[in-house]
């Protein structure tokens, strides 16, 4: 049986989690952006921010959810009431999905 | 038996009960010209004595052991309840499918704690994997324990009863805005595995989410399902087992019978009858009205099958 790992979910880690992890702390606190997940659905589903700012997430079903942008960035599995942040710092289009529900979808775009 | 041969509504209740090895109260389906029926309720007694040679098996699914919120604070104790129910039927099942989402959150201690309730039925169980079987970081929880002699994801077929038994995966590599997904490598292999076999053979096809489009708006589908359908389209006698929606649904297409069982967990609510498909909340007292396993019987030489989907209570 072939190896079954993250990868085979479509998604490719590579640098994107890394340079989020070495981003320093310090910038573009203020404009932080929050998204929630309710009823299967993020809210707002397309959000316009400024490169620098970090958008956290937060689940607020009763049933697990991922944030997944291919290539760009993957969460863990969130539980109700858990949630994960990535910090935007290229500009861009960053088009993203539940990899357990993929009809949920969400558009962050990036000045 | 030869009793009531007839009950007037010209289905045969004799043939009807002789593609039953058990029953509990439930509500019978039986297929005749390609048009399911309703029978109403059963009678758990009428049944019993109803007993036919034949192969008679279950399906189990969204047990979802670890899921503790409102809508069921204990899926570990409700699907004690189903193993209950089927230790109690008259006739002893051949063995058991578990059409996924065994586990909540794909954690070591659900996968075990699932095990030690379900191994108590005693029967073989096949199992195929829900998108809530592979959560864990490294996805192996499911594949340790039942992924032994399967292909790529996890799919595989066996033989049992006269029946073809084919085990799909469709929750990995979901693709952004789309449904459930089998791939080309499944499809491939599907296509290899049905080759040579008799066209009377009966085929059973039993995977996670709906392998046909139940609701697209709620993800209740399967993208490339119809390619899997396809494969099977020139077999006499093709049944469709799925879980993931929490609820009954059967439909028929020429001889294909396609059908979603109820969960042990919790209900969702019927297509888009809430803002969401997520877990629904009922009285208490309603709860185990909702919540169930099914029966599906064959007998050899005869088309037609049985499903009966039996609730924990009511």
């Amino acid at each position: 049986m072939k190896p079954l790992n993250r990868r085979d979910f479509g998604v490719d880690l590579g640098l994107a989690l890394a340079t989020a992890i070495l981003l320093p702390a310090t910038s573009a606190r203020a404009d932080d952006m929050e998204i929630h997940i309710d009823n299967f659905v993020f809210q707002p589903a397309e959000l316009k921010i400024k490169a620098g700012t970090t958008v956290t997430w937060t689940n607020r079903d009763d049933i697990p959810h991922t944030v997944v942008s291919a290539g760009k960035f993957r969460s863990k599995t969130l539980d109700t009431d858990d949630k994960f942040s990535f910090t935007f710092t290229n500009a861009g289009d960053y088009k993203y999905f539940c990899s357990l529900h993929p009809h949920m979808t969400g558009m962050i775009k990036v000045e | 038996m030869s009793g009531h041969d007839h009950d007037g509504d010209g289905v045969s209740r004799r043939k009807v009960l002789e593609c039953m090895t058990w029953a509990g109260t439930g509500v019978l389906w039986t297929v005749t010209g390609g048009v399911p029926r309703s029978l109403g309720i059963i009678d758990s007694a009428q049944a019993a004595t109803a007993a036919a040679p034949g192969m008679s098996f279950l399906q189990i699914s969204d047990s979802h052991v670890g899921f503790d919120k409102p809508a069921n604070p204990n899926a570990l104790g409700t699907l004690e309840e189903a193993v209950g129910k089927i230790n109690a039927m008259p006739a002893k099942p051949s063995f058991m499918i578990h059409t996924g989402d065994i586990t909540h959150l794909s954690k070591a201690a659900e996968f075990d704690n699932a095990e030690r309730i379900i191994s108590q039925s005693k029967l073989d169980v096949h199992y195929v994997p829900g998108e809530h079987d592979f959560l864990d970081e490294e996805v192996k929880f499911y594949r340790e324990r039942y992924g032994r002699g399967t292909k790529g994801q996890g799919w595989y077929s066996f033989d049992a009863g006269g029946v073809h038994f084919i085990g799909l995966v469709n929750v990995v590599d979901l693709k952004a805005g789309g449904l459930g997904n089998l791939g080309a490598e499944q499809l491939a292999w599907l296509q290899d595995d049905l080759r040579g076999k008799s066209k009377s053979t009966p085929i059973v096809l039993f995977a996670h989410i709906p392998l046909w489009t139940v609701y697209p708006e709620w993800g209740w589908g399967t993208e490339d399902g119809g390619r899997a359908l396809e494969q099977v389209k020139g077999f006499g006698s093709v049944t469709v087992l799925n879980g993931h929606i929490h609820q009954v649904m059967q439909k028929v297409e020429g001889n294909v019978t396609f059908h979603t069982a109820r969960s042990t967990a919790f209900p969702q609510p019927a297509p888009g009858a809430a803002p969401s498909p997520g877990p629904m909340k009922v009285e208490d007292a309603k709860l185990r009205g909702m919540l169930g396993v099914a029966s599906i019987n064959f007998k050899q030489n005869e088309q037609r099958l049985a499903i009966i989907d039996t609730p924990l209570q009511g």
